[in-house]
């Protein structure tokens, strides 16, 4: 019996094929960048400089100890309620003189958010992965309160919807469409209102 | 009787290799577009933490970068503590000042005040030799840091 021949295969759109593919991939791939927590440490004391005095009820203490536990305050905490906790502190109010904040005015804890201090210590022994996540929750911390003023700020500048992540993402965006002067300006009048000051001891 | 007759013989036609180049091509523009170079060899255990407040690194202004973590496997001999890398050998405490102002050297005048250090430590390091680091880098004055994490739920890291 004849062996019958195979019929050629047309290769002629296979260009095509692979130009299409290489397209896809070309919009699709996003070279990974990399991401993090920006911090800005202190500059180095000069020598004679006067001391600030600080009130105890401003201050936030969180303690990172060699075994990894977290004091907050003096009393053992656990990171996942860091947060609130935080957030309750900066958001006190307690002279009233802070119109935006929603705290439960207790005059035992911190002022105002411009006076309030979240002071970070930790051990040499400390595990670094423990240092982020605490780390991380007190930006959170922050972040929740900037995203709660810039929900009701935005709409005012004609920013309606926008929380404060997504204000600082815009402004970073160059496809951005819409006034970037304008979005500057409440990005800033918030990073006042809510200033971040986070020190550490070292 | 036609001329055009179809001739029958019972070899296999040999499959058409016109294209092969097109996805040579192909394959090498994919690679081109999505390979990052890396900067340095790793000569430590490096698997960074994961935060979720995190900011990109911005690499329009320029960035450095610090390892921490332990020598991973083949080089034991540097110990089982925490060392510091620098560009693509293990380094000092005292060398992170100098690597610093070499980095500056390298860069045009206006640039100088934006550079970051971005700090990628290993997770199971512990904070006493990145808060070195950290007092090296006040010292000349580089106070711009980024710690450089993944993309996760922070409550993941302490198990």
């Amino acid at each position: 019996m004849a062996k019958r021949s195979a019929p050629e295969v047309n290769a002629g759109s296979m260009a095509d094929i692979a130009f299409l593919l290489l397209i896809f991939f070309l919009v699709t791939t996003t070279i990974e960048k990399d991401s993090g927590i920006n911090r800005k440490l202190p500059p180095m004391e000069e020598e004679d400089q006067p001391d600030v005095v600080i009130k105890q009820k401003n201050i936030f203490t969180v303690l990172l100890n060699g075994k990894d536990q977290l004091l907050v305050e003096d009393e053992l905490m656990d990171v996942k309620d860091l947060r609130a906790a935080a957030i309750e502190f900066l958001d006190n109010n307690g002279d009233q003189s802070c119109t935006y904040c929603k705290g439960a005015k207790d005059t035992s804890s911190s002022d105002n958010p411009d006076k309030a201090i979240i002071s970070l210590k930790n051990d040499r022994e400390t595990s670094y992965a423990t240092y982020i996540s605490v780390q991380n929750e007190l930006v959170a911390a922050y972040n929740v309160l900037r995203n709660r003023r810039a929900l009701e700020l935005g709409p005012q500048q004609g920013f309606t919807g926008m929380n404060f992540v997504e204000m600082q993402k815009s402004y970073k965006d160059a496809r951005f469409v819409g006034n970037k002067t304008k979005l500057k300006e409440v990005i800033n009048q918030i990073k006042v209102e809510f200033p971040q000051k986070l020190s550490e001891v070292q | 009787m036609s001329k055009f007759k179809k001739k029958s013989d019972g070899g296999t036609p040999a499959i058409s290799t016109a294209s092969l180049p097109d996805i040579v091509f192909m394959l090498l523009f994919f690679f081109m577009v999505a390979t990052v170079m890396r900067e340095n060899s790793l000569k430590i255990k490096n698997s960074l933490p994961v935060a979720n407040q995190v900011e990109k690194l911005d690499k329009k202004n320029p960035v450095s970068y610090i390892y921490m973590g332990k020598p991973s496997a083949g080089y034991e001999k540097f110990g089982t503590e925490s060392r510091i890398q620098l560009n693509d050998q293990f380094a000092e405490l005292s060398e992170v000042g100098a690597f610093i102002g070499a980095e500056r050297a390298a860069l045009r005048e206006e640039l100088i005040p934006f550079l970051t250090v971005a700090l990628k430590v290993d997770k199971d390091a512990n904070m006493g030799i990145v808060g070195d680091v950290k007092q090296e880098l006040r010292k000349v004055n580089a106070l711009k840091i980024n710690y450089t994490t993944g993309v996760g739920d922070a409550l993941n890291n302490i198990k």
